[in-house]
C-alpha cells in the first residue's frame, strides 16, 4: 500500500471515473408485450423538442433558441422536430413515434424534486403515495407464471413496491469469484434486508449471462435494455434515467447533446429489439416543462407545461397529439410557462392499458389511487 | 465491549482503523474532536485551489475569444453583452475544431484537478484521527451540492468542501451559508454569476438593444435552490414572489475573472464580486420582510435571515437526525435539535453536541446502511491503508454508484437505504471488497481483524462463516460485506 499519487493518476485510468451512471432497472410482468418508461430527470424543455414553430408567438419568446442548429423536421403545420433526433424523426416518419405536447402530471409548483416524485409516484402530491406507478402497474396486471424480476445499480421511485423489481448496470469491474458469490449468500442467510436482495442479485447475474454485459453509455444503456427486454423468460417493464436536463444556461448546445443521447437510447431499443420492436412501447417523460421565454442566460427555468415521447413499434405514431393552447398574450400559466392541456396520468394510463390488454376503467384506480384520471386512448395500437 | 462504542466509531465516525486504539470513552472522544479538527490536513494541503480553477477557466474563455475572432463573449459569462460587436450584427461563424480543441484542453486539465481533489478527500478521511468532524464535513457537503457535471464545476466543486465548508464547520450555520453562497463554485454552479437584474446598470443598456443576439437577465435558479435546498426545505411556506425578490436582492453576486470594464468590475480570478451594475436596484420583500437597498449586504441580510429561520432549523435538524439516527428521524429529536438551533442563532457546534447526547443515537441495532462511500472510506480505514489513494479507489465510487462530488442535482444524494440497498448495488461492493482483499489479503487475518475493528457488533454467524473461508483474502472480503459491516 505504499502507492504515491503520481503513479496512480494515469490519464487512461480516467475513464473509469467519469463513466456516465445512468439507470436501468426491470421488472418481469406476465405478459409478452414491453414497456419502457424513460424518465428525463431535470425538466426537459419541451418546446425545444418539439418546436410550436407555426404559432406566432413562438420566435419572439425563443430568440436563439428558435434557430438550433440544422435543420428541424417539419412534423404538421405546427410543430417541427429538434434536428438532434434523427433517429426518432425517422421513427416519426415510420408512424412508430409520436409525441404529446402541452402535458404536465398534477404537480403545479418547481421543485425538480417534488415534481419528480410525482412523477414517479403517479400522486397527485410529492410524498402523498410511498410506492412507484410501475411497480402497481407490475401488480395490477393478471397473475404471472414468475415473480417478477429485475435488474440495475439502485432502484428509482417510480418502480418502487411491493411488487419484487431488481436491479442490474454494467459494471467497469472485475467479477466476483462464484464461490465468494456462494458464500455470501450464507453470510446474508439470516439478513431480512440483505437476503432478498442478495437472491435478486443472484436472478439477475444469471440472466445477464450469455450477452455482453453492455457500456455505460446511453446507446449501450439502450442496447441493454433490449437484451434483458428480448429474452423470452426476460423482463417485461424497464425503467432508465437520463439526467441533466436543468438548462438554466447555455442551453443550446446542452439541449442537442442531451437529445443525441435520448435519441441514441431509441435508436438502440430499436436496433437491439429486433422483431420484438413491434410488441414494444417506449414512453419518455420529464418531470415538468420549462419557461415559454428564453431567460437572461440564454436558458430556460423551471416551467410547467412540456412534451412527452413514445416511440415503439406498437406506437400508433405519425402525429403529435395536442390540445395547443397557444403562446400568445394571456394564454400562457402564469404569465410565463406553456399551459397544460393533457394529463401525463391519462397518457401513463392510457399507454400502459393499450399495451398491456386491461380495461382502462380497472387500472385507474390501481396505477392513480384517490385520482380519477380519464385515459388518453389511441395512442397504441389494438 | 458496549455497543456505545461501535456507535462513536461507525455511526459518528468513518470506521475503526486498523492501525488505532479503540476509544475508551466514546462520548468524550467526539467531543475531543472538534478542538482536534484539522480544516487543513496533510492531505489537502497541496490540492488545487479554487483561484487555480477559476484562473484555468479564465484563460479558457480568452483562448475561446481567440479562437471565434475575438469579438465574442466568453461561453462563461455569455449572458454579458458582447464588448465590440455592435447590435444585431451578424457573427462569422465560429471555426469549430479550434474551439472544441481548447475546450477538450480545458476539460482534460479539470479532469486531472478533479482527481487530485478527490484523492485528497479519500486520504483525509482515510487516515483522519477526527472522523466525527470528517463526517460532518461530507455531511455539509452534500447538503450544500456542487455537482461536477458542467465544465466549470468539474474542478470546482471539491474546492467549495475543502474552502467554504471545513473553515466554518464549528460556526453558525449562518457563516457557513455564506461562506458557501458566496464560493465561486456555488455561484458558477446554479447559475448566480451571470445573473443581471433587468433594471440594473447594464440592464438596461442591454434593454436598448432589443436585437442583441445574446439577452441579459435574472436567473433564479441559486435563488430557488437556497430556500428549497439549504434553508428553509421545500413546501415550507414560501411562494415563487420570495424566490424572486430573493433572485433579485442576489443580482450582482459574481466571480471575478470572466468580465472587463465597462460591463463589470474586474477582480481576481475566482473571488467574490460584488458588481454593482448588475445589481437590481430598489427594495425587497422576502417572507414579509422588507429589505432596503445597500448593494452586497442586502442578499447578505437576507441569506442572515433565511439562517435563523425556524423552518430552516427544522430542515437542518430533520437532516442531520436522519444522517446520524434514523431514515425516518425520530420527530422528537428533530424538535429538539431545531429548539438548539433556534434557541442559539444556529451555533452549529451546539447541535453536535446535541446529538452526541442523544438517546436515540445511542441505540442498536445499526440501522443506517452506509453509502457507497461511508463503506469505502471505513472498507480502506479498516485495512489500514495510510497513502493517497488508487486512481481505482477513485473509479471504484463510480462504479459503486456514488461518484464524488457528483450527485447529478443540487439536492445532493439521498440518506436513506431505499437508495443503496439494492441487488446490484451489493454485488458492486463484493467486488471491490475482492479486489481490495487481493491486494492486501495476505497480510490480514479477518478472524481477529473483525472483532478488533467491530468492536460490540462483530457477530457470532459472521465469525462462523469468516473461519471457514477458502482463503484470507476470501476471508477479508467476505468480512468488508458482512452484514455488520455494511451498516452504521
Amino acid at each position: 500500500m505504499d502507492i504515491t499519487r503520481r503513479s496512480l493518476i494515469g490519464k487512461a485510468a480516467l475513464t473509469g471515473v467519469f463513466a456516465l451512471t445512468p439507470r436501468l432497472v426491470f421488472a418481469a410482468a406476465p405478459t409478452d408485450q414491453r414497456f419502457v418508461f424513460v424518465i428525463l430527470c431535470g425538466a426537459m424543455d419541451g418546446m425545444a423538442v418539439v418546436m410550436p414553430v407555426g404559432d406566432p408567438a413562438y420566435a419572439g419568446l425563443r430568440g436563439a433558441l428558435a434557430h438550433p442548429a440544422g435543420d428541424p423536421v417539419k412534423l404538421d403545420t405546427t410543430f417541427a422536430l429538434h434536428p438532434a433526433m434523427a433517429r426518432t424523426a425517422a421513427m416519426y416518419q415510420a408512424k412508430e413515434a409520436l409525441f404529446i405536447h402541452a402535458v404536465a402530471s398534477p404537480y403545479r409548483e418547481r421543485s425538480h424534486f417534488d415534481a419528480q416524485n410525482v412523477l414517479e409516484t403517479g400522486g397527485t402530491a410529492a410524498y402523498s403515495l410511498k410506492d412507484g406507478w410501475l411497480n402497481r402497474l407490475v401488480t395490477a396486471l393478471p397473475a404471472g407464471r414468475e415473480p417478477a424480476i429485475a435488474i440495475a445499480a439502485t432502484v428509482p421511485m417510480a418502480l418502487r413496491g411491493t411488487a419484487p423489481v431488481t436491479s442490474y448496470a454494467p459494471s467497469a469491474l472485475p467479477e466476483a469469484n462464484d464461490d465468494l458469490l456462494q458464500r455470501i449468500n450464507g453470510l446474508y442467510e439470516h439478513d431480512p434486508l440483505l437476503h432478498p436482495l442478495w437472491a435478486e442479485a443472484m436472478d439477475a447475474r444469471t440472466l445477464a449471462q450469455g450477452g455482453d454485459a453492455g457500456e455505460a453509455n446511453p446507446a449501450g444503456l439502450g442496447k441493454l435494455a433490449a437484451q434483458f427486454l428480448s429474452k423470452p423468460n426476460g423482463p417485461r417493464i424497464a425503467v432508465i434515467e437520463l439526467l441533466g436536463w436543468d438548462t438554466h444556461a447555455q442551453q443550446a448546445g446542452r439541449l442537442a447533446n442531451q437529445l443525441r443521447q435520448l435519441d441514441a437510447v431509441l435508436g438502440a431499443l430499436k436496433d437491439g429489439m429486433g422483431p420484438d420492436w413491434n410488441k414494444t412501447v417506449v414512453l419518455a417523460a420529464t418531470e415538468f416543462g420549462r419557461t415559454a421565454a428564453v431567460n437572461g442566460t440564454g436558458g430556460t427555468d423551471h416551467g410547467t407545461g412540456g412534451a412527452a415521447i413514445l416511440a415503439g413499434g406498437a406506437v400508433a405514431g405519425g402525429r403529435v397529439v395536442a390540445d395547443w393552447p397557444g403562446l400568445g398574450n394571456g394564454a400562457l400559466y402564469e404569465g410565463r410557462d406553456l399551459k397544460p392541456t393533457t394529463d401525463l396520468r391519462g397518457v401513463m394510463l392510457g399507454v400502459s392499458a393499450a399495451t398491456f390488454g386491461v380495461d382502462p376503467a380497472r387500472l385507474g384506480p390501481a396505477l392513480f389511487p384517490g385520482a380519477h384520471v380519464a385515459p388518453v386512448g389511441g395512442l397504441v395500437r389494438s | 465491549m458496549s455497543t456505545d462504542t461501535a456507535i462513536a466509531i461507525n455511526r459518528f465516525g468513518l470506521g475503526q482503523r486498523r492501525d488505532e486504539a479503540v476509544p475508551a470513552d466514546p462520548k468524550r472522544w467526539l467531543v475531543d474532536q472538534f478542538a482536534a479538527f484539522e480544516p487543513r490536513p496533510a492531505f489537502l494541503a497541496s490540492v488545487p485551489t479554487s483561484a487555480a480553477m477559476a484562473a484555468q477557466f479564465h484563460d479558457y474563455t480568452l483562448r475561446i475569444r481567440d479562437a471565434l475572432g475575438g469579438d465574442k463573449a466568453p461561453p462563461a459569462l455569455a449572458a454579458v453583452p458582447p464588448m465590440t460587436a455592435g447590435p444585431g450584427a451578424a457573427a462569422p461563424p465560429p471555426p469549430k475544431s479550434a474551439q472544441m480543441e481548447v475546450r477538450q484542453e480545458l476539460r482534460r486539465g479539470y479532469r486531472d484537478s478533479y482527481v487530485s481533489l478527490v484523492s485528497g478527500r479519500i486520504a483525509a478521511a482515510v487516515a483522519s484521527p477526527t472522523p466525527f468532524p470528517e463526517r460532518l464535513t461530507h455531511f455539509w457537503a452534500n447538503h450544500f451540492a456542487v455537482s461536477a457535471d458542467k465544465l466549470a464545476t468539474i474542478g470546482l466543486a471539491g474546492t467549495l468542501e475543502f474552502e467554504a465548508i471545513r473553515p466554518h464547520l464549528f460556526g453558525s450555520f449562518a457563516d457557513l451559508l455564506l461562506a458557501v453562497e458566496r464560493h465561486p463554485a456555488m455561484l458558477l454552479y446554479l447559475d448566480q454569476a451571470q445573473s443581471i437584474g433587468p433594471a440594473s446598470m447594464i440592464g438596461q443598456r442591454a434593454a436598448g438593444r432589443p436585437n442583441a443576439k445574446r439577452k441579459v437577465g435574472l436567473n433564479e435558479n441559486l435563488a430557488r435552490e437556497i430556500m428549497e435546498l439549504h434553508t428553509l426545505g421545500v413546501g415550507s411556506g414560501y411562494t415563487q414572489a420570495d424566490v424572486q425578490e430573493l433572485a433579485r436582492g442576489l443580482t450582482g453576486w459574481s466571480v471575478g475573472g470572466f468580465v472587463r470594464r465597462p460591463i463589470g468590475i474586474e477582480a481576481p480570478d475566482g473571488a467574490f464580486v460584488f458588481q454593482t451594475g448588475w445589481h437590481e436596484p430598489g427594495a425587497r420583500t422576502l417572507l414579509g420582510v422588507r429589505y432596503a437597498d445597500n448593494g452586497v449586504g442586502r442578499g447578505e441580510a437576507m441569506l442572515r435571515a433565511l439562517a435563523v429561520h425556524p423552518a430552516t432549523a427544522h430542515h437542518v435538524a430533520t437532516k442531520l437526525a436522519r444522517h446520524f439516527v434514523a431514515d425516518t428521524p425520530p420527530p422528537a429529536l428533530v424538535e429538539r435539535l431545531a429548539a438548539v438551533h433556534l434557541t442559539t442563532g444556529g451555533n452549529l457546534t451546539a447541535m453536535y453536541r446535541a446529538l452526541i447526547d442523544a438517546p436515540e443515537a445511542w441505540t442498536t441495532p445499526l440501522t443506517k446502511f452506509k453509502t457507497p462511500w461511508d463503506w469505502t472510506i471505513s472498507s480502506l480505514r479498516g485495512v489500514g491503508m495510510r497513502s493517497a489513494p488508487d486512481i481505482k479507489t477513485v473509479g471504484a465510487l463510480t462504479a459503486l454508484g456514488q461518484p464524488v462530488w457528483r450527485p447529478g442535482s443540487p439536492a445532493g444524494w439521498d440518506d436513506i437505504a431505499a437508495s443503496w440497498a439494492a441487488p446490484d448495488a451489493l454485488l458492486r461492493r463484493v467486488e471491490v471488497a475482492q479486489r481490495i482483499a487481493a491486494v492486501v489479503g495476505d497480510r490480514l487475518d479477518a478472524r481477529t481483524l473483525g472483532p478488533q475493528i467491530m468492536p460490540g457488533v462483530w457477530s457470532a454467524s459472521t465469525a462462523a462463516a469468516v473461519a471457514k473461508a477458502d482463503s484470507p483474502a476470501q476471508g477479508l472480503a467476505m468480512l468488508l460485506v458482512a452484514p455488520e459491516f455494511l451498516r452504521r
